[in-house]
């Protein structure tokens, strides 16, 4: 009895081994569908690794379907996976927005493929719920700043600032030359929040638990004098007059295309936006150049940065082995090299073995020393903190263009917040 | 004299057909709104994260009516209302008025006012977003060729409102206008005759015959153009998404960026305030213009 129990065992074993070698060493076969946001960045990259990934597997068949991004994309995504009707992969954020996708029950776990040992603990700690690991990079990773136009820096003879109070300065002279100095593109909200989410490495010197205690309910933005500076600067270059004429219509193409070709001198966003201005006005890719959001003190003078965005394997794929394969794919080497090839290098990568090639853009070689040794940098509260407030961009816009002060700004982020905990059902809230 | 009574009104009340032929309309109606109406009713009262929903009490009515521009939104929403059907009565009857009289091209002109309704209003909001651009936009380009310097339409937060109330004026006017024709082509051409006889002028004519019976079609226009001025929504979002900030929020959108931030229950007991709101003002509404009307 004993012996055909064992005997039976071995054998299923023995049959579990084949099929996982087979798994491995032959072309796969089969359909995946792979959805992603309709960005032309993700879009060029995704059709490179679908094409080079069906090139190597003939019988596989993807179909990439393409989806809105912000808020309207996080509906799409959370009813396809309420619904069971979610893409066997899938791209979406990583930190706090992953952890409101309820990833323990929708998402496949990937914690022990083979390709999960390349990739840098920093990003998994943000794409992990329940002890388990679910996403795979799909970008380098970003920074999130300010970018400056060469040409103006070089022919007002201006020096990279250190502190907030140098960057201001520098304004004062962009605009004493009768030129834009800030450029803000509320016509799409949420690029109005970059003042504040990229000071907070600042707020990170002056208070180093401030995301512990954020998350325990325990410090506010308002009654938190380092976190309330990220409002005030958002005030302050709106009222020293710094922006561009149209800042409460022009969009975010708009802010790229001007910044590239010098039509205003800084516009604070992710480094993502190097991707854009490759894709859009390359011939200004090398006007551009990046630095961190200054603060208070030129010492610690540091870059907020961000984990890149992730691929996720939905648990009702019909195709799971199929599925980690593809992913396993995106998330190598040769992953990062056909990016690379696609869209160009915009970041550190995430991924072992991933190299960015000799001749990265100025703002790449720019961001380039934060996170190298000697460079200070430190994660955007989103990924130290489950809680994003869902109204910050309209809240950025209003102080960001003189209809609400700083202060009373906070207060009210703080407002939203709340919700966000109670509906994460955290303690403390 | 009462039993045989009864037999009577029996017979009367009796229908052609059984009973049971209702019921396929009936089980449509409790399946596609019955019951999700009631479901609504209790998801209101839980925090939904669509995986699941634990029962919160009324907290999610005390957290809307704590919404910051809850209020704001609900002042933007009747002050939309009354503008966008204030401005659809009166431009409406005056188009009416006009396509009804003897001028050139009626046909034309009738089609050319009505065309604005056909269009996708998603797409009118996007084309206006374009037209209105503070520096770009055809509208302020326009000014500036006569030297004036056109205001922020959609940007300042005083006026984003009313622009879009414009809009929606501008493209909801074409079916006031047919609903009025339809008024005025209906009353009898033996009061005119009657008013001319009596020397009546022009404004005589329109304040004392045609205004006070065209009553019907003002009140249809009335009640569709304000329940669709309450229940706003798709024109705002194409083209201001509540903002700058807050400042043209109305009910319908506070409610859909609750839906959008994943505050499933929240947005759920926003619409049954909204549900509540619509039926406080329109039933009263609606009975005061049909009391008018029985007067006749």
């Amino acid at each position: 009895m004993t012996k055909t129990k064992l005997f039976a065992l071995t054998g299923a074993s023995l049959l579990g081994l084949m099929m996982t070698a087979n798994a491995v060493n032959a072309q796969q076969s089969g359909y995946l569908s792979f959805l992603i946001d309709n960005g032309p960045q993700s879009v060029a990259v995704a059709e490179a690794w679908v094409a080079a990934y069906t090139a190597k597997n003939p019988d596989v068949t993807i179909d990439i379907e393409v989806r809105p991004g912000g808020g309207e994309g996080d509906n799409i995504v959370k009813t396809r996976l309420a619904t069971g009707a979610m893409a066997d992969v899938f791209f979406y954020n990583s930190g706090s927005l992953f952890q409101a996708i309820n990833p323990v029950q929708n998402l496949l776990p990937v914690t022990n493929e083979p390709w999960q040992a390349g990739i840098q603990d920093s990003f998994k700690s943000v794409v992990s719920a329940g002890g388990e690991v679910y996403g795979t990079p799909f970008a380098p990773a970003m920074g999130g700043g300010i970018f400056y136009n060469k040409p103006i820096y070089e022919e007002l003879g201006l020096e990279i600032p250190k502190t907030w109070d140098e960057f201001m300065a520098n304004n004062e002279k962009i605009k004493a030359a009768g030129k834009t100095a800030v450029i803000q593109t509320y016509g799409e909200t949420w690029t109005s929040q970059l003042f504040v989410l990229a000071d907070f490495y600042n707020v990170l010197t002056e208070v180093p638990d401030f995301a512990e205690k954020f998350t325990a309910g325990e410090a506010k933005f308002a009654t938190t004098p380092a976190a309330v500076r990220g409002f005030e600067k958002l005030q302050e270059v709106y009222e020293a007059g710094f922006l561009n004429a149209d800042f409460g219509a022009a969009t975010y193409p708009d802010g790229i295309r001007m910044v590239a070709t010098g039509e205003g001198a800084h516009y604070p966003m992710l480094t993502f936006g190097i991707g854009a201005i490759a894709e859009t006005v390359p011939d200004h890719l090398q006007d551009v150049g990046f630095f961190a959001q200054p603060g208070d003190d030129a010492a610690t003078n540091g870059l907020t940065t961000w984990m890149p965005d992730s691929v996720y394997i939905a648990k009702t794929t019909a195709a799971p082995d199929l599925a980690k394969d593809f992913v396993g794919f995106i998330g190598s080497p040769e992953g990062c090299d056909i990016r690379n090839e696609a869209v160009g290098a915009t970041g550190p990568y995430m991924i072992a073995g991933c190299e960015l090639p000799a001749d990265v853009p100025p703002a790449v070689a720019d961001m380039l020393p934060y996170f190298q040794e000697g460079g200070h940098n430190g994660p955007a509260l989103e990924f130290l903190s489950p809680i994003k407030g869902p109204a910050l961009e309209q809240i950025t816009v209003e102080v960001g263009s003189g209809i609400r002060q700083a202060a009373d700004g906070a207060a009210l982020y703080d407002e939203d917040v709340r919700k966000q905990a109670q509906q994460l059902g955290l303690a403390g809230w | 004299m009462t039993a045989s009574a009864v037999p009577a009104l029996k017979m009367q009340r009796r229908s052609l057909y059984p009973g049971w032929f209702y019921a396929p309309a009936a089980v449509v109606y409790s399946v596609l709104f019955l019951a999700p109406t009631f479901a609504s009713l209790y998801f209101s009262l839980t925090r939904w994260t669509l995986f699941d929903a634990t029962f919160i009490g009324l907290d999610n009515f005390a957290q809307f009516f704590r919404e910051p521009f809850l209020i704001q939104g609900l002042v933007n929403t009747v002050i939309y209302a009354v503008i966008t059907s204030g401005l659809k009565v009166v431009i409406g009857m005056m188009l009416a008025v006009m396509l009804t009289s003897q001028i050139m091209a009626r046909g034309y002109l009738r089609s050319v006012i009505f065309f604005p309704v056909l269009v996708s209003t998603i797409g009118v909001g996007m084309t206006f977003t374009v037209l209105m651009h503070p520096t770009l936009g055809m509208i302020n380009q326009t000014l500036a060729m006569i030297g004036i310097q056109g205001p922020g339409w959609l940007v300042d937060p005083k006026l984003a409102l009313f622009s879009v109330a414009l809009v929606d004026v501008w493209k909801g006017v074409g079916l006031a206008t047919v609903i009025y024709i339809a008024g005025l082509v209906a009353i009898p051409k033996d009061y005119y005759e009657a008013a001319r006889i009596d020397g009546a002028t022009k404004l005589q004519n329109f304040f004392y015959v045609t205004l006070p019976l065209s009553r019907p079609a003002t009140a249809t226009v009335i009640t569709l153009s304000f329940i669709g001025g309450l229940r706003t929504f798709d024109l705002i979002w194409a083209m201001t998404k509540g903002g700058p900030g807050f400042a043209s929020d109305t009910v319908a959108s506070v409610i859909y960026k609750q839906y959008q931030a994943g505050f499933y229950g929240l947005s759920t007991a926003g619409n049954v305030v909204l549900f509540i709101l619509i039926a406080v003002l329109v039933v009263p509404l609606t009975m005061f213009l049909n009391r008018k009307q029985g007067h006749e």
